[in-house]
């Protein structure tokens, strides 16, 4: 069997990757992408878990559906979103949306 | 009603008169003099059914009516007060309600009631006269009414309240209490023409110097209650073993206990009856109007001051007997009243002021009594006390309607001349004849003319009380004395009734009115017979007539009579009493007639023959002998440099001011150090810094809030990472293995 830690690494550079683009990244779409991966990460940790430990259960991939679920929604939502910031702003790019600057 | 009940009523009308004048009807004048006068005669009648009852009760003096109740708790008993009638305080009550019974009536004439007001009458100043104008249109000026007529009416009501209640006390401390309401009336009476400085300075006199005895009154007073545990009379001076007790203990000086309480209460009795030294406040006193000097000055008040001597006499002569030397009460006693009595004879022979001469008359008068207590002539000295009170007050009224009839005459004339001053007067027997009569029938009195006299029995009772004890210098200071009070009184009687009128007020002078002139009369009544009752058995003639009433009513107060020493022998009482009897006479009518013949002639208002015959002596006797300037020098301006250099400037604005202004000027010093050198240059710096760098710190955390929402991403991740860190290592350490 393929050792789980290497399904582990994976997810974890899947979701490094994610974390950077949400940092790192101007475009908001971008960001977005960079959250689906993320959530991408943490469902193949799930489902490696799901996997190697307790198999029989159906609690894993259930969860790992929710998961997707929520993250189609979020992204339905976030393209919402930033439509409705680009017909005021006229940019989506993160860093120049900064109304609430101190 | 019991006449104990009585008893506690007899001070109460006046009183009650004095508070509904000064409350409810100080502007109505007739109905205040009504109060008054009709408080006066509610008391002077309780006073004759006490006085009817007292005098036939058997044995009055060992069973005194009283009644008692208790007072202020002390301790586990009660100080208990009452009142009492015995012999002593029945004759001092007769006498009192009489006179002040016509002084008050005597006043309501004397302060022109029915008369106009003034033209430019002031309240503190006397009346001055009214214009009126009469049927022909002429303007004339006639006496006007008193502008405070109720408040004296008020204030004599309060006196006599306190002058009843000294009576019927039966114990020194409601006396003392009676005694000091008498000073304050003395002050408020005396001061009534508050706006006149002359009133203002002798009211203060009066009541400052007899402030004076009062203090070691008190200190008597005090001292007696703490040897006996009472003030009671009968539990004191009636009961043989307290006395026995007091006589015996010694205290300094050589004095026993009951020597010096009896002198320290005797100190009492020389300010109010103003003897030498402190008598310089009772010719002052003429300040006020004449009622009052009739009232406080001749009948009453300086009566009180006898009256107290009278009643420590027990105290003072226990254990003495006649014959015997005498202890040093009593011997001080005799010393000052024998001097003032001829102390003052002296100075009146050379005054001028009509009311003057009365006083210094009183004081030797009262010197009389004293002395005759001070050899031990007991009868005597209250006889003289009651006889001479109806004179004197007589006298003053008369004295009163004298200058009332100058007043009269001024107002007429227009004349600038002093109404009392005797020289002014002349011939006014043709003018005022009534008051010429009872006038003279008081004169005779006091200068002792003989038989048909009150004043020749009592004085006569004194001189005889002196010389048969042995006192001879006593005697003849006391006789010398009686010769210079007729001389004075003739002389008196001789410038203002006789002869011819000296100015033109005088000619003009009117009688007054019957109000005035009746209660005279009543007086002189009394001063021509109240000696009858107490001849002496041993007189010539009359003696075998009647009992020495008197003398044996007031002496059963006694508890136990005057002994004689056994080996005293020196005269038998028939010579005693001739021998008395016979320099009775001589000086009386001896001085009457010297008096008549220098002054028959008097024709100057000016001069007085006797400054030429007399010369420098005369100017000491006009001056008193200096004595209120010594006082001056000696005690008043010294306690002026204390009150106001001494303890005003040095010690209270030097001292203590001085002292709190330091303590300011420290203060703010220190203060203002504080501030200059602490506050200002390190606090104040140090705040102002720090509220320096809180805007730049702020202004450098502000680029940390950018607007940027992956900045803020960013800060929140790191610190989650920092966060993990810690518990992970904080757990390590926690849960090791």
């Amino acid at each position: 069997m393929i050792p789980t830690s290497w399904y582990l690494f994976v997810a974890a550079a899947l979701f490094c990757l994610g974390l950077y683009g949400v940092l790192a990244r101007k475009n908001a779409i971008a960001i977005l992408m960079g959250v689906e991966l993320m959530l991408n990460a943490v469902n193949i940790n799930l489902i490696v878990f799901w996997r190697y430990w307790g198999a029989k259960e159906v609690a894993g991939p259930a969860f790992v559906i929710i998961v997707l679920a929520a993250a189609a929604a979020e992204v339905a939502v976030g393209l919402a979103l930033i439509i409705s910031a680009y017909r005021r702003r006229h940019t989506i790019a993160a860093d120049e949306i900064d109304a609430l600057k101190g | 009603m019991t006449i104990e009940t009585l008893l506690w009523l007899i001070p109460l009308p006046p009183l009650l008169a004095f508070a509904l004048i000064i409350l409810f009807t100080n502007r109505q004048r007739a109905l205040s003099h009504t109060l008054a006068v009709l408080g006066a005669f509610l008391s002077w009648l309780a006073a004759m059914i006490v006085f009817l009852q007292a005098i036939r009760t058997e044995k009055l003096g060992e069973h005194p009516l009283t009644s008692v109740i208790n007072w202020l708790p002390t301790g586990g008993t009660w100080f208990q007060i009452g009142v009492q009638v015995d012999p002593l305080s029945a004759v001092t009550l007769f006498f009192v309600a009489w006179t002040v019974l016509m002084i008050f009536i005597y006043s309501v004439g004397y302060h022109n009631f029915g008369q106009p007001e003034g033209d430019h009458d002031q309240k503190g100043l006397p009346p001055h006269g009214a214009t009126v104008t009469d049927e022909n249109g002429h303007p004339r000026k006639v006496p006007s009414i008193e502008p405070m007529y109720a408040r004296f009416f008020a204030f004599i009501s309060l006196f006599a309240f306190a002058m009843y209640l000294l009576v019927v006390s039966d114990n020194l401390l409601t006396l003392y209490v009676g005694w000091e309401i008498m000073g304050l009336c003395s002050y408020l009476l005396i001061g009534f023409w508050y706006a006149k400085k002359s009133a203002r300075d002798a009211a203060m006199k009066a009541f400052v110097t007899t402030r004076i005895g009062d203090v070691f009154m008190l200190l008597g007073l005090a001292y007696l209650y703490t040897q006996t545990g009472t003030l009671n009379y009968h539990a004191i001076f009636n009961d043989p073993a307290v006395l026995q007790r007091l006589a015996s203990s010694p205290t300094f000086l050589g004095l026993s206990v009951a020597g010096a309480a009896g002198l320290l209460l005797f100190i009492g009795t020389v300010g109010k009856s103003a003897q030498f030294p402190l008598h310089v406040w009772l010719p002052d006193a003429m300040e006020g109007p004449t009622p009052v000097s009739a009232m406080i000055h001749a009948a009453t008040m300086v009566s009180a001051g006898v009256y107290l001597a009278i009643r420590i006499f027990p105290l003072i002569s226990y254990g003495w007997q006649v014959g015997a030397p005498l202890p040093p009460a009593m011997s001080t006693m005799t010393f000052i009243g024998a001097f003032s009595a001829l102390f003052a004879a002296t100075i009146a022979v050379a005054q001028n002021d009509i009311k003057r001469v009365l006083a210094y008359s009183t004081i030797s008068q009262l010197g009389y009594m004293i002395a005759a207590l001070g050899v031990g002539a007991y009868g005597a000295a209250i006889f003289h006390l009651f006889t001479h009170a109806f004179f004197k007050a007589l006298l003053f009224l008369g004295s009163g309607l004298v200058i009332h009839g100058m007043e009269h005459g001024i107002l007429h004339t227009g004349e600038h001349i002093d109404p009392q001053d005797m020289l002014n007067m002349g011939g006014l027997r043709k003018r005022m004849p009534v008051t010429f009569l009872t006038f003279l029938a008081g004169g005779l009195s006091l200068s002792g003319f003989p038989l048909i006299t009150a004043g020749f029995w009592s004085k006569d009772a004194i001189l005889e009380g002196a010389f048969s004890s042995g006192h001879v210098i006593v005697f003849l200071v006391l006789a010398l004395s009686a010769l210079l009070t007729a001389f004075y009184t003739m002389r008196q009687i001789t410038l203002a009734f006789l002869g011819q009128p000296r100015t033109n007020a005088a000619a003009q002078a009117v009688e007054s009115r019957r109000t005035m002139v009746l209660p005279l009369v009543v007086l002189s009544v009394f001063a021509i017979g109240a000696g009858w009752v107490g001849i002496p058995q041993a007189f010539p003639g009359l003696g075998a007539l009647s009992p020495n009433w008197f003398e044996e009513f007031v002496s059963g107060t006694l508890a136990f009579p005057l002994e004689v020493l056994p080996t005293f022998n020196w005269v038998s009482s028939e010579t005693a009493t001739l021998v008395s009897l016979g320099v009775s006479l001589v000086v009386s009518l001896g001085g009457l007639f010297l008096g008549w013949l220098v002054y028959r002639r008097q024709s100057s208002a000016t001069t007085d023959p006797l400054q030429r015959s007399l010369g420098a002596v005369y100017i000491v006797l006009k001056n008193k002998y200096f004595v209120d300037e010594a006082y001056q020098a000696v005690f008043v301006r010294p306690s002026y440099w204390l009150a106001e250099t001494f303890t005003s400037k040095w010690m209270d604005q030097g001292v203590i001011d001085g002292f709190l202004h330091a303590l300011a000027r420290g203060a703010l010093g220190f203060g203002n150090f504080l501030r200059n050198f602490i506050d200002l240059p390190l606090w104040n710096r140090a705040f102002e810094w720090v509220a320096s760098r809180v805007v730049p710190f702020g202004q450098s955390l502000r680029p940390l809030q950018s607007g940027k929402v992956q900045q803020y991403l960013v800060a929140g991740l790191l610190a989650t990472l920092a966060f993990a860190a810690l518990f992970y290592f904080v757990i390590r350490l926690a849960f090791p293995g």
